[in-house]
């Protein structure tokens, strides 16, 4: 109900600023004009001014205020000039009087100065991705003033976004993350026109999204979207600063810059001159699931603020004419929180000349775009959930939680948790923070990690006795007590039950092992609502 | 320098090999290893970049996903390499001839936002 009315809320802010902007558009006009009238009537008023400057001074020659006293002189001018007041001033300086105060800070630096402000008012970006890089990246970006800003994201404000997404707050929850970023935005700064695309980003609709800015900021959290975004940018010409983060470590590149047209062997490499392939979907860890540090992210964010602004203030519409004013050399910079030092700047090849989108016989075409027949989604993988075992290897949580408290209906023994083993294969954190009664935790990592067979046998044929990594000697030794295995979400207890079974550690099938169905979110869902949700 | 200390070993080239990104979790969690590679592989080439790759897997990789390194005999998409703090491609790739005391750094991309 909250998120209802503030977003009527919003709609109204949104038409009354159109009504100032197109009020603003009136007054400049206006003002423009009396501005002319104005300059011939001034020219009259100063020479009338000599005319009498030089009466007096004939008389009072050191006498500065012409024999008149100060305050009767103010009235006078005050009176004499009032009729003038009541038109609008004529506009003297390139920026508004409140733009001076508001920028005043970054306007003394050399780096940005008159110019510079001025490129920003005029540039428009697009940040594709409003979340924990793309709330900074934003807020800073609408704080040094850039003319316009496009915000595009589908999803919507959740509780576990706002530790890092800092333009969201406690009270938007449910809202959409374009529209609760606008609250935030145009309180921060009104006069920058904001853009709101409250929906994917999609092959069909990128170009035309896209190409109203002068400037793309990737903030998205998938290779898809990546590759996606890269391409569209080469075929429209702008520069691309991209951004990612996971758990303590980030990587910041600025792309296509300068943004010259495919196969201009000068322009800066795209995404795919650096990843030609995409990772294997499998090993691509997203931040719900590898976890994120929030001022990990929000300094990437910030660093993508930061280039964006070098690139704007410097001038990006010369570079993509000629290219002839270089940027610094394409770089890749990874920063790791816990590292030392904790940025590292790395160089990176320039465009590649082979590569599918910016290369000389490029692939990607407008056309293949528009058509839908590049699949980004196919081309990175998807990550479908796990369906690896057959149902009599699976139990629902609702079965689970009947052997923990009811007798069984067979044997008629009483429930007991010594009666099989439930292994817990989320990873230790996560364990300490909530677990089952009764559960022991081997961490997926750790079962990963461990070889099918003795790993090695070296050339004399002597077997390196590796022992057998503990966790599989401990469920050895209790050969006949059934192994249910669990994790959040029901996928790596899966591959758990596969590996174990692999093991050998079913006995031929004589031992029951098998997986507690859709984890423990499953559980918290039908059986114990208290159990925390992170 | 300490280069010279180096060459007295005629037999490894000391080099430091970085894991960036996640990859350290295939090295038993390892950041960084300092290591001494043979100077010259069986066939008597000087070790290259690829010689490296090959010792990696062999002695430093208990890990059996190996597949996540290297894939088809190369190191797997989505893994940069840098040698010295470049590019590898700007550097000759895989043939790249290791020299005393480089700084070998294997970087996963990141996905996350």
């Amino acid at each position: 109900m909250a998120a209802v009315s503030v977003i009527e809320l919003l709609r109204q802010q949104i038409s009354t600023c159109e009504a100032q902007l197109a009020s603003l558009r009136q007054q400049l006009a206006e003002a423009e004009h009396l501005h002319r009238q104005q300059q011939q009537g001034l020219q009259l008023k100063r020479m009338e001014e000599q005319t009498r400057h030089n009466t007096a001074s004939t008389s009072l020659v050191h006498d500065m205020s012409y024999g008149i006293h100060d305050d009767f002189r103010s009235e006078i001018f005050a009176a004499l000039s009032h009729p003038e007041e009541e038109n609008v001033p004529p506009r003297r300086w390139p920026l508004e009087n409140s733009e001076y105060k508001r920028y005043g800070r970054q306007l003394i630096m050399p780096e940005i100065g008159l110019q510079g402000q001025l490129r920003l008012k005029q540039a428009s970006v697009l940040i594709v991705g409003v979340g924990g890089l793309g709330c900074p990246a934003a807020a800073y970006l609408v704080g040094a003033g850039v003319g316009t800003v496009g915000l595009i994201d589908g999803d919507v404000v959740e509780e576990s976004n706002l530790h890092r997404q800092i333009l969201h707050s406690t009270a938007r929850v449910g809202m959409t993350k374009v529209d609760s970023a606008i609250v935030a935005l145009s309180s921060l700064n009104p006069n920058v026109n904001l853009v709101a695309h409250p929906a994917r980003l999609t092959p069909e609709s990128s170009l035309s999204i896209m190409q109203d800015y002068d400037l793309v900021l990737d903030c998205t959290d998938n290779p898809a979207s990546r590759y996606l975004i890269s391409d569209t940018c080469v075929l429209l010409g702008k520069p691309l600063v991209s951004a990612s983060a996971l758990r303590t470590e980030g990587q910041l590149m600025v792309l296509n810059n300068p943004p010259l047209p495919p196969g201009g062997a000068n322009g800066g490499p795209c995404y795919r001159c650096i990843f030609p392939k995409p990772p294997a979907f499998e090993t691509v860890v997203s931040c719900g699931e590898g976890g994120i540090l929030g001022p990990v992210v929000g300094t990437m964010g910030v660093l993508q603020a930061l280039e964006t602004i070098k690139v704007l203030s410097r001038g990006v519409k010369g570079l993509a004419a000629n290219g002839t004013t270089s940027p610094e050399p394409p770089t890749l910079t990874m920063f790791s929180a816990y590292g030392s030092p904790m940025f590292r700047t790395i160089r990176l090849r320039g465009r590649r000349q082979t590569c599918a989108s910016c290369g000389a016989k490029a692939t990607v075409t407008p056309e293949a775009l528009k058509s839908g027949s590049l699949d980004y989604a196919l081309f990175c993988g998807s990550v479908a959930p796990v369906d690896a075992l057959t149902a009599n290897e699976r139990i629902s949580v609702d079965n689970y939680a009947k052997i923990r408290t009811e007798a069984n209906p067979f044997t008629g023994s009483q429930p007991s948790n010594d009666s099989h083993i439930l292994i817990d294969v989320r990873e230790g954190v996560q364990f300490d923070l909530c677990s089952l009664e009764g559960s022991v935790n081997i961490p997926f990592s750790e079962i990963s990690r461990t070889p099918l067979k003795p790993m090695r046998e070296d050339v004399a044929g002597n077997h390196d006795a590796t022992p057998e990594e503990g966790w599989v000697a401990a469920l050895r030794s209790h050969p006949e007590k059934p192994i249910f295995v669990i994790c959040r979400l029901g996928n790596d207890s899966q591959l758990t039950v596969k590996k174990m079974k692999a093991l050998g550690l079913d006995n031929g099938g004589k031992r029951w092992i098998g997986d507690i169905k859709g984890g423990l979110r499953a559980w918290r869902e039908n059986v114990d609502q208290d159990f925390p949700d992170y | 320098m300490s280069a010279e200390v180096e060459e007295a070993s005629p037999e490894y080239v000391p080099i430091t090999v970085e894991f960036s990104g996640g990859l350290e979790m295939l090295f038993s969690n390892e950041r960084k290893l300092s290591l001494s590679i043979p100077r010259r592989d069986k066939d008597g080439q000087k070790a290259n970049v690829a010689f490296l790759i090959d010792y990696l897997c062999q002695d430093c990789l208990k890990d059996p996903r190996k597949d996540l390194f290297v894939l088809d005999g190369s190191v797997r998409p989505g893994i940069l390499v840098l040698i010295n703090d470049a590019d590898w491609e700007l550097e000759g790739e895989e043939k790249y001839e290791l020299q005393d005391n480089d700084n070998i750094l294997f970087v996963s991309t990141l996905h996350g936002g």
